[in-house]
This record gives C-alpha cells, sequence and structure tokens, in this order.
C-alpha cells in the first residue's frame, strides 16, 4: 500500500528558497498552496512548545527518584520537536515535498474530496454523541449507514439494512461472546 | 527441554480445537483482507485488538499469526489478477504475475505463488523455531540498558530505512512519542501533558492510536480521494502447475525463504525489500531471460516465497528481543502489552506454552491456507467486487467499536477521530505512519528502561552502554546513521577511482 506518487507536477522548484521579487496577491496564493506543507512545520512547532511548556511547568520536587525524573524525556522530545520543525522548513523551502500516500482505491490525479471526509468526520462525531443515549446497535448502524451514504452509496432500501444487520450482530458478539460490554440502549431495553 | 519437544506441546496447543478454531479464523480473515483493497494486516490487526479483552491470549496470538501469513497468500492474488497490490509486500509479485494472468496462465501464477508462500512459511517457520531458543538463550540476561539500546534501534530503524525522507520519518515518531508521554508518569505518579483532564491522566490507549493512525486516517484518506473507476479482475480458473512449470520454479521457492528470513529479522521495512531482491536474483539466474516482463514464473515464485518467509523473520525478532521491525509486529507487541506479557527473552521462559502453541500454529496455518487458496483462488477474486463504501463505512464502524470496547467512554472516539485526522494529515504530507505507532507503543518503555538503567549507574551516562550487547546494538545503530554519509564517501571513492584508471 505504499505505492508512492509525487502530488502534482514536481516542479523544479529554486533551490536557494526565494520566490519572485514582489509576489502579488495571486502568486502568495500559489505559493502557499505549493508550500502547504510549512503547515506541518507549524503545527510541529506549536505541539514543542505546548510538550517543553508542560515539562518546564512541572512541579516535581516532590517524588523524583533516581537521577532522571519525569521531566528529562519531555524536555528531549520537546526539543526535538522544535528541531524537527526547522529542519523540516528548511527541506520544504529548498524544495523537498512529502510525498502523499497512494493505494489501490486511491486516485491522486483528482483534487481531494474535502465534503466527503468533512462528512465522515460529522457522522463520526454524532455516533461519540449519540452511543450513550441511543446504545450502541442505533448509534453503530446510524455510523454504517452515513458513511456508506457519505461515500457514495445510495441504495436507499439495501443501506439500512446492512447497517442494522451488521450493527446487531457486532453488538451481540461483543456484549454476549466475547464479553466485552456495549451500551445496549433503550432499544436493547425493549427487546 | 529442547526446541523439538517443545514443539511438539505446543502442537498440543495449537491442535485443541478452540485454537484450531482461532487459526482458521485467522488465516480466513488474513486473507480476505490480503484480498480486499485498503486494508492491510496491520490495521486489521489493530481493529481486532479489542478482542483482547474477552480472549485468552494464546487464542489471540494464534489469530494474529493468521491473519498475519493469510494477508500475503491474499495479497498475490490481487497482484496477479487486477495488478492492483493489495499489500506492499505483494507488489512485486504483480510485475510477472499480471503478465502471466494476461497471457492466460494466471492459473499458473496463481498457483506458483500460493506454493511459493507456503513454501516460504514452512522453511521461515522451521528457521524460526531452530533460530529463535537460540536467540532468546544469547540474550537472557539482557538488563535495562540493553533493552533501552534495542528501542533505541527499533526508533532509529524505524525512521531511516523506511520511507524515503528521514526528516519526515523523525517527525513521525517524535508525535508518537509526543501521545506516549501523555498519562501519569510511571515511576513517580506525575501528570504530564493532561492539561487537568482525569480521561487523560489514563493516557491514550494504544489500542486508540493505533487504531485511529491506521484504520480511520486511511478510510478518510481513501475517502478524499476515492478512484470511481475500479479495475476488472481478470477470470481465471483453478490454480494447477505443469511438470514443466515446476521443474522451473522448486529452486526459485527455495532460493526465496533464504533471502526473505533474514530480512524480515531486521528492521528493514518488512517484505517489501526481500521480495525486490529476490526478484532481482531470480531474473539473473533464470535460463528463461526473454520472458521476464511477459511473465516469467520464477518471478512470482521467488519473491513470494521470500515475503512469507519474511513474516517469519519478523516473529523471530519480535518474541525474542521485542523489537517490531515492520507494521504488523509492532501492533501484535501492542496486543502482547494489553496482556502484561513482555516480549523478550525471557518469553520463551514465562510464556512457553503461548509462545510455541503460536510457532505450531503458524504450521497448522501454513497447511489451511495451502488448501484454502489453491482451490479456491477464483472465488477470493471475488471480494473484490464488495462495494467501496461499505469497505470504508464497515473499516471506520469497527474501528468505533474498537475504541469504544477499549473504556467505554464516547470521549474515546472523539480521541479516536483526532488521532485519524492526525494520520490522514500524515498520509497527504508523506509521513510514514510506523514510526508514530512504534513511537507511542515503545516510547513509554524505553523511558522507563533509561531510567532504570540510569539509576542503577547513579546517574552516569555510561551506564547506558557498559555491556557488550548494549554496545552492538549501538554500533548498529550508528551504522543505520552514517549510512548515506558512508554511502556517498564509497561513491566518492569509486568515483575517484575509476577518473584515476581513465
Amino acid at each position: 500500500m505504499t505505492t508512492t506518487e509525487p502530488i502534482g507536477p514536481a516542479e523544479p522548484s529554486d533551490p536557494t528558497g526565494r520566490t519572485e521579487e514582489a509576489p502579488g496577491p495571486r502568486d502568495r496564493r500559489t505559493w502557499l498552496r505549493e508550500h502547504s506543507e510549512l503547515g506541518v512545520c507549524v503545527m510541529l512547532l506549536a505541539l514543542g512548545v505546548v510538550v517543553l511548556t508542560d515539562a518546564l511547568t512541572m512541579d516535581v520536587a516532590i517524588a523524583q527518584r533516581g537521577p532522571i525524573g519525569p521531566k528529562t524525556v519531555p524536555i528531549a522530545v520537546g526539543i526535538g520537536l522544535l528541531a524537527v520543525s526547522v529542519l523540516l522548513a528548511v527541506d520544504v523551502l529548498r524544495g523537498g515535498r512529502g510525498e502523499a500516500e497512494g493505494g489501490e482505491d486511491i486516485d491522486l490525479s483528482e483534487p481531494a474530496d474535502w465534503r466527503t471526509v468533512l462528512l465522515l468526520a460529522g457522522v463520526f462525531l454524532a455516533t461519540a454523541v449519540l452511543i450513550e443515549p441511543v446504545g450502541f446497535p442505533v448509534a453503530g448502524a446510524l455510523l454504517f449507514w452515513g458513511a456508506a451514504y457519505a461515500l457514495g452509496s445510495r441504495a436507499i432500501h439495501r443501506d439500512p439494512l446492512i447497517a442494522a444487520g451488521l450493527s446487531l450482530v457486532t453488538y451481540a458478539v461483543f456484549n454476549n461472546l466475547l464479553g466485552v460490554p456495549l451500551p445496549g440502549g433503550p432499544l436493547m431495553g425493549v427487546l | 527441554m529442547n526446541a523439538f519437544s517443545s514443539l511438539m506441546d505446543g502442537f498440543g496447543t495449537a491442535l485443541t480445537p478452540i485454537n484450531l478454531l482461532w487459526a482458521a479464523v485467522g488465516v480466513l480473515l488474513g486473507t480476505a483482507i490480503g484480498v480486499l483493497p485498503g486494508i492491510g494486516p496491520a490495521m486489521a490487526v489493530a481493529l481486532l485488538l479489542p478482542v483482547t479483552y474477552g480472549l485468552e491470549p494464546t487464542g489471540a496470538f494464534i489469530m494474529f499469526a493468521g491473519i498475519y501469513y493469510g494477508a500475503m497468500f491474499g495479497g498475490s492474488t490481487t497482484s496477479i489478477l487486477l495488478n492492483t497490490p493489495g499489500e506492499s509486500a505483494a507488489v512485486v509479485a504483480a510485475m510477472e504475475g499480471n503478465p502471466m494472468a494476461k497471457s492466460g496462465r494466471g492459473a499458473q501464477a496463481l498457483a506458483a505463488a500460493a506454493i511459493g508462500h507456503f513454501a516460504g512459511g514452512m522453511i521461515g517457520t522451521i528457521l524460526l523455531v531452530a533460530l529463535a531458543p537460540k536467540v532468546a538463550d544469547l540474550a537472557v540476561d539482557i538488563g535495562a540498558p540493553d533493552y533501552f539500546a534495542i528501542m533505541v534501534l527499533a526508533f532509529i530503524a524505524v525512521t531511516s530505512v523506511l520511507g524515503s525522507s528521514r526528516i519526515r520519518g523523525l517527525a513521525s515518531l517524535l508525535i508518537g512519542l509526543t501521545l506516549g508521554l501523555v498519562g501519569l508518569d510511571q515511576m513517580t505518579g506525575q501528570q504530564r501533558l493532561t492539561f487537568g483532564s482525569l480521561q487523560l491522566a489514563d493516557g491514550i490507549d494504544v489500542v486508540i492510536v493505533a487504531v485511529g493512525l491506521f484504520a480511520i486516517g486511511e478510510a478518510l484518506w481513501v475517502a478524499a480521494h476515492l478512484r470511481r473507476t475500479s479495475g476488472q479482475a481478470i477470470p481465471v480458473g483453478r490454480p494447477w502447475l505443469g511438470k514443466k512449470d515446476v521443474r522451473r520454479t522448486w529452486k526459485s521457492w527455495l532460493r526465496g525463504p533464504l533471502i526473505g528470513f533474514p530480512f524480515g529479522a531486521i528492521p528493514a521495512g518488512g517484505a517489501e525489500i526481500p521480495t525486490f531482491l529476490s526478484y532481482v536474483a531470480e531474473k539473473r539466474l533464470s535460463k528463461h531471460k526473454e520472458e521476464w516482463g511477459k511473465g516469467a514464473i520464477e518471478g512470482v515464485a521467488g519473491p513470494e516465497s521470500a515475503s512469507s518467509a519474511s513474516a517469519a523473520g519478523t516473529l523471530v525478532s519480535m518474541l525474542t528481543l521485542g523489537l517490531p521491525t515492520t507494521a504488523v509486529a509492532a501492533v501484535m507487541l501492542a496486543a502482547f502489552q494489553q496482556y502484561g506479557i513482555q516480549p523478550g527473552p525471557l518469553l520463551f521462559e514465562r510464556e512457553s506454552e503461548l509462545v510455541w502453541g503460536l510457532i505450531a500454529s503458524l504450521f497448522v496455518g501454513m497447511v489451511l491456507l495451502l488448501a484454502l487458496n489453491l482451490p479456491l483462488a477464483p472465488v477470493w477474486a471475488k471480494l473484490l467486487r464488495i462495494p467501496r463504501p461499505y469497505l470504508y463505512a464497515g473499516i471506520l464502524f469497527f474501528a468505533a467499536v474498537g475504541a469504544y470496547a477499549v473504556g467505554g467512554e464516547a470521549l474515546d472516539l472523539v480521541i479516536l477521530l483526532v488521532i485519524g485526522l492526525i494520520g490522514f494529515g500524515m498520509r497527504r504530507y508523506g509521513l510514514p505512519v510506523l514510526p508514530a505507532v512504534i513511537g507511542v507503543i515503545l516510547g513509554p518503555n524505553a523511558e522507563q528502561q533509561l531510567r532504570r538503567a540510569l539509576q542503577i549507574s547513579d546517574g552516569s551516562v555510561s551506564g547506558l552502554v557498559d555491556t557488550p550487547f548494549s554496545v552492538s546494538v549501538y554500533a548498529v545503530v550508528a551504522l543505520i546513521v552514517l549510512w548515506p554519509l558512508l554511502r556517498k564517501l564509497g561513491r566518492g571513492v569509486l568515483k575517484s577511482r575509476r577518473s584515476v584508471e581513465k
């Protein structure tokens, strides 16, 4: 599953990392789009700052055992995150690009379909909210149905049936056979 | 007790009806997963981690190993019939297998692959039986500094050897280590990165990280780029081989494991490199050079045998040293942790029944797989017709089940989604997922070993390198780190020599 292809045409970006002297607003936008990987650097930087702040504000005088306390490793990890963020930024500005992951069902020639991703994330969040009040069988069925719908399945009669069947069978297997409790919800109370 | 009698005891464990059932479930699931696109053995084992809450360890590991081996078998089927490898290990199988299928020799290609997997898996597992107890004996008195050295090796190898960019591998590893820090410090109880939340104080469960990165991340990533047209599988009959084909392939079947097994045991990316090396070796040794690229059967037999043997090699490192060399091994290591079992040299003493039952079940699984795949390959190929919305909706569904089963907390589903989105971003920007998973799984353990080692040496850093074992492991680490530099130097020397000769 790791047959990777470069995203977009591999443009020979200039090795110094400088762009044209006076970038217009449009140029700037395309520059940002081409260098969107810098966002990863920002995230790594932010993560590093969070880890370091948390480690340095730790109050450890109470229970330190041994020469290394609970602070040392987080500090090392935090510094590592900051360093990697800078190194990655240098790499990106020099024209390095992370290759988007390919795969059998993946078509990288089309732009990303954000609507589907957002719909799926929404359906998943709804499941997290619903699972306790309505129980797993209902919430799970809604998750499967909603996800299949978001992914483009439009079999109005078949989809809900498959969703309900899958959810009920899974509930029975986990709850009764494997002994992993899942919330039954009001529906299971009635049955 | 010698290895042989332990193995016989292992068969006693593996052949009980319930464990036979788990082996059968494992190989069936594994073959299906190998055939299905979008879902690999690592994701499958991750999705099945919740069964560790309800199942006793022997059964669970027998099933996981069946999935691992089964996925190798199934992966080559799609490579050959559809030219789309189901697993990264099966990429090479498409190179000669698909042309064979196109020219009407699909049945022979499938048979060469299935028997290759069988031969490779058998030889690999025999080598595992012979070598693993020896490695475990050698390593039996290793202590905290040695464990720490092994984990450093795992970290470095997984970031440097895999993937195209070291810096991105390192970024991924650090993300994993950060996730592993969340929770109470194991030695002092100090809260770290919990932001005062009680739920985060328990730490983020490895199951949630593995499922989030492997399953949710993958499903979302595929959803963003779902291919609307899918290829057509080449129709094919029952796999079989004529005498002439057997004469051409038996040597390839036997050569494959020699390349596959050692590469599986070292952290070099699992089956991808050895299958390719085997392909190159077979091509060089072939007497039918004109057929290569158009469907040379040795090019299917050798690499497939190598790939199954590499799975056995992977198990050697995981069981004897606790060193995961592939994504599947990493997730299996997480399963060991769920049971509170520490894989390593002592595993063969402490959990002898589990280990030998697992190893014996590999032989059983291999026979089951051959019986399942040789006559049924065309049936398995039908799985490819599953509508993609159902496949990826199903992955999301089971991911939710698994994460919820961890602690019965709806909040875990939200954390799962967040980690899934991180996995999505990592796929978009070419950050490999495996280093992050290894970081989460081994990070907390590595920190503990480091602190223990330094406690023993009273804070002196020399305490980390005071055993021959740890020194040799760090030598390997140094070699991996310096490898690109050495290679550059080597090339430079060659070049200057050449120019001198001119």
